[in-house]
C-alpha cells in the first residue's frame, strides 16, 4: 500500500468516527467535538495530498489546511458561544431535551 | 511505510475514539486533545511543519481549552442518568459504517492510481509566508475578517443579559 493511502484511509476511519460520534452523542458540546474531529480529518486528507501531489513547491494543499484551521478555529468559537448561550436559556446541554425554537 | 506513523495513527484514532466513547464529558475533552496532538504529529511525519505547529496552536492551544471551559460553565461533566448516547445511536453508528465503508473502498479501488513516495518537499516557512502575502493576499485578509467576525459574534452571543436591559 502507498504512503497515500494509509493517510486517506486513517483519515476516512477519523471522520467516521466523528460523524458517529456527532450522530449519536447527546451533549451538544460532544456533537461540536465530533464535527472538530471532522474537519481534522478534512485537513489530514489535504496535507496527505499536498505532500504527495506532483507540486508541493506550489503549496496549494497547505494553504487549504491553513485556511481551514482558521474557519475551524472560528466555527468552534461561535459553536461554544451558542451553547453557553442556550445553556444559560433552557437550562441544559442535552439535544433530545432542546426540541423547541421559542424561548 | 514506516513504523512511526502507525504508532501515530494508533494515537490519534485512539484519541477519536475515547473522545466520542467516554462517559465524562471532560474526560473527552482530554481525548481529543490527545488526538489533535497525534494529528499535529502526523502533520510533521508529512514534512509540513508550519501546518503540524499551526494545529498544535490552535487546537491544542485554543480550541481545546475553549471547550473545556464551555465544559465547566454549562456543568457538562456531570454524567446524565440515562446513558450519554441518543435513543436512535444504532441508526448514527450504521451510517458511519456506510461512509467509512464507502470512504474506504474508494481509497483502496484508487490505489494503483496513487502516486508513490516522492520527494521531501523543500519548503520553508518563509515561502509559505511569501505565498500567504502575495499570491494568497485575498484569501487571507478575508479570514481576518471572518476571525473579526466570529470574536465578536461569540462574545455577542454568549453576553449575560440581565433582566430588563436589552
Amino acid at each position: 500500500m502507498t504512503p497515500l493511502a494509509s493517510y486517506l484511509l486513517v483519515a476516512a476511519l477519523l471522520f467516521s468516527i466523528g460523524l458517529a460520534g456527532a450522530l449519536t452523542r447527546r451533549n451538544a458540546i460532544l456533537v461540536l467535538i465530533g464535527i472538530e474531529l471532522m474537519l481534522n480529518a478534512a485537513n489530514l486528507n489535504l496535507i496527505a495530498f499536498w505532500r504527495y501531489g506532483p507540486h508541493p513547491e506550489l503549496l496549494t494543499g497547505m494553504m487549504f489546511a491553513i485556511f481551514s484551521i482558521a474557519v475551524a478555529a472560528a466555527e468552534a468559537a461561535v459553536g461554544l458561544g451558542l451553547v453557553i448561550q442556550i445553556h444559560r436559556h433552557a437550562h441544559t446541554t442535552d439535544l433530545n431535551q432542546m426540541n423547541r425554537m421559542k424561548g | 511505510m514506516s513504523f512511526v506513523f502507525y504508532i501515530l495513527a494508533a494515537l490519534t484514532v485512539a484519541g477519536g475514539l475515547a473522545a466520542m466513547l467516554l462517559k465524562n464529558t471532560v474526560h473527552c475533552a482530554l481525548a481529543l486533545t490527545v488526538a489533535f496532538a497525534g494529528q499535529a504529529l502526523l502533520f510533521l511525519n508529512l514534512d509540513a511543519q508550519f501546518a503540524g505547529f499551526a494545529q498544535i496552536l490552535v487546537y491544542i492551544g485554543a480550541v481545546a481549552i475553549l471547550v473545556v471551559f464551555a465544559i465547566l460553565l454549562t456543568r457538562g461533566s456531570e454524567t446524565p442518568r440515562d446513558g450519554v448516547f441518543s435513543g436512535t445511536w444504532l441508526v448514527g453508528l450504521v451510517i458511519a459504517a456506510g461512509v467509512f465503508a464507502v470512504l474506504g473502498w474508494a481509497v483502496i479501488q484508487s490505489i494503483p492510481v496513487l502516486p508513490h513516495e516522492t520527494a521531501v518537499p523543500a519548503v520553508t516557512v518563509l515561502q509559505i509566508g511569501n505565498a500567504l502575502v502575495s499570491r494568497y493576499v485575498l484569501p487571507l485578509e478575508i479570514v481576518a475578517v471572518l476571525l473579526t467576525a466570529a470574536m465578536i459574534g461569540a462574545v455577542i452571543v454568549a453576553m449575560h443579559e440581565k433582566e430588563g436591559q436589552k
